[in-house]
């Protein structure tokens, strides 16, 4: 289980525990947050799960694929760094206390 | 205070009564489906779940407590039986409901082989329902032999994830190649080698004459006069709108629930949206089958039942997952005539010309591919055919 704080574009901020096996997508989904829409259900099919990783996180996070990558590049304002489709990172211990902040928008 | 009833709790459904809320309705909400499921993703069924790689919780498109927060009363195991225009009443078992406005997200039916050509014996299954699935996936074992009837997604990634599962493979294909109807020849042909690398024994041009068996479903007679041994069959023969409440309701049907621009149906105070819902497009009407229409087209509806004044103007997607390709679909092939091909590292995509208009794109494991060309369709713009087919032009440099 991890603790993991979602931010909205307008500074709200939702603190949620979601067990491990978890999507952080399916996080914010099964809590009712919004600014998530995941659209393709998290088949990394549509980038319209998109967040910002907090800074301290990004290295911790487990890295992207190939897809992730490309989906990502395509997203509404993409940071190099900090973006991520939270479809594709699964929640484990390790990830207690991330904090993901959404975008203005998703496409 | 005034209700709105939406019969039909899937994808449509759920995405319709959310955005009534998120508009900031405040009467009464009820969501009505006969599944006794909480709305939940299709998408997975033919993959995942029936690979047995999601459990059945994460299906679910929203927690329980999602609609009890918004007030949105949902009533599953449900079937609506009946409509009242005139009234505004409908009926389920022996209640009546009174709403102020309704929406149909009904979906789509999986057609049916007739009992004729033995429709009805056990072991046919069909590939739309949490139920379904769950009847299936029992079957698939190693080393069972399957029959497929139908060439179609739903079709082929039912054979994928039983070829993947050890069992032996038979797909037939009434029409003279698989995806005929939603693709060109060029991606029919990569499907086909995939599956064929898998080991999945495709026959196309070949139709069902008849199953044969002694209660349970044990041989299957071929339009080309073959008779194969098999222990079950799955049914991928296309689907239909699901059209029967409306009918009997008096609503115009036209290859779906026919609505205007905006998602109204004939009956006054009655709109539609999803898979059941064909609307005008262009010169004709057109009817999508997929999460991104149903989702875009229920939410327009909800913003128009609150009196918004918006146009339903698609812009189509979609995606399969077979092995280890993904598809990525985007924009309407219908009208092409041409195909420009860009072959990538371990990618490929099929570019779909009118003359030099843009129309769609096939995109195999090349999300660059599928998101330029989604966003350059959004935009109207067609890129140079050329460069399309040059690798070693950069896809970004398209979109400007
Ligand atoms: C196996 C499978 C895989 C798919 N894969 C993809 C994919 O990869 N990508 C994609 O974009 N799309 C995919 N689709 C299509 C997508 O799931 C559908 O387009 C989408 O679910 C349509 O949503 P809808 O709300 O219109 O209909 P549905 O989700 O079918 O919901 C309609 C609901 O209304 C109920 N209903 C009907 N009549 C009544 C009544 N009288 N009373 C009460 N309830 C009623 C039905 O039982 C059903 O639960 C797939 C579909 C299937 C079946
Ligand atoms: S949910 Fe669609 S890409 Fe993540």
């Amino acid at each position: 289980m991890a603790k993991i704080t979602y931010i909205e574009h307008n500074g709200t901020e939702h603190v949620v525990d979601v067990a491990n096996g978890m999507t952080v997508m399916e996080g914010a989904r099964d809590n009712g947050i919004p600014g998530i829409e995941a659209d393709c259900g998290g088949a990394c099919a549509c980038s319209t799960c998109h967040v910002y990783v907090a800074p301290d996180w990004v290295e911790k996070l487990p890295e992207k694929q190939d897809m992730e990558e490309d989906m990502l590049d395509f997203a509404y304002e993409p940071d190099p760094a900090r973006s991520r489709l939270t479809c594709q990172i699964k929640v484990t211990d390790a990830l207690d206390g991330l904090v993901v902040q959404m975008p203005e928008k998703q496409i | 205070m005034s209700h709105i009833v939406i019969v039909g709790a899937g994808q449509a459904g759920s995405s319709l009564a959310a955005k009534l809320r998120d508009d900031g309705f405040d009467g009464d909400i009820t969501l009505i489906g006969d599944e006794t499921a909480p709305p939940y993703q299709r998408p997975p069924l033919s993959k995942d779940y029936l690979l047995g790689k999601m459990p059945r919780d994460r299906l679910f498109l929203r927690a329980d407590s999602f609609y009890t927060d918004r007030r949105i009363v949902l009533r599953t195991g449900t079937p609506v039986t009946r409509i009242d225009p005139a009234a505004r009443t409908l009926t389920f078992g022996d209640e009546v409901l009174s709403y102020d406005q309704l929406a149909l997200t009904t979906g789509s039916v999986p057609r049916r082989l007739p009992a004729a050509i033995g429709g009805d014996l056990a072991g046919l299954f069909t590939v739309r329902t949490l139920a379904d699935i769950d009847a299936l996936e029992p079957q698939v074992r190693p080393g069972r032999r399957v029959l497929i009837i139908g060439g179609g997604y739903i079709g082929l990634e039912a054979a994928a994830v039983a070829a993947k599962q050890g069992l032996e493979v038979t797909l037939v294909e009434l029409a003279d190649r698989i995806l005929q109807r939603v693709a060109a020849p060029e991606t029919s042909d990569f499907f086909r080698a995939l599956h064929s690398a898998h080991g999945v024994d495709i026959r196309e041009g070949v139709g069902l004459s008849r199953l044969i068996g002694d209660g349970q479903v044990a041989q299957a007679e071929l339009s080309d006069g073959t008779t194969l041994d098999i222990d079950f069959a799955i049914v991928g023969a296309g689907i239909l709108p699901d059209t029967a409440l409306a009918e009997t309701a008096g609503i115009a049907c036209d290859n779906g629930i026919a609505t205007d621009t905006h998602g109204r149906t004939s009956a006054e105070g009655i709109w539609a949206a999803g898979d059941c819902a064909s609307f005008p497009h262009g010169s004709a009407r057109l009817r999508l089958e997929s999460v991104p229409n149903a989702i875009d087209m229920a939410e327009c509806v909800a913003l128009n039942m609150l009196g918004g004044d918006r146009e339903y103007v698609p812009e189509p997607w979609f995606w399969s997952d077979q092995y280890d390709v993904k598809l990525q679909i985007a924009g309407l092939n219908t009208g092409y005539d041409r195909v420009v091909i860009r072959e990538g590292e371990g990618s490929r995509s099929h570019w779909y010309y009118a003359g030099d208009r843009l129309l769609a794109v096939d995109a195999m494991n090349d999300p660059r591919a599928f998101m330029v060309a989604k966003r350059l369709l959004a935009a109207g713009k067609s890129p140079d055919a050329a460069a399309v087919a040059d690798a070693s032009i950069d896809l970004k440099t398209l979109m400007r």
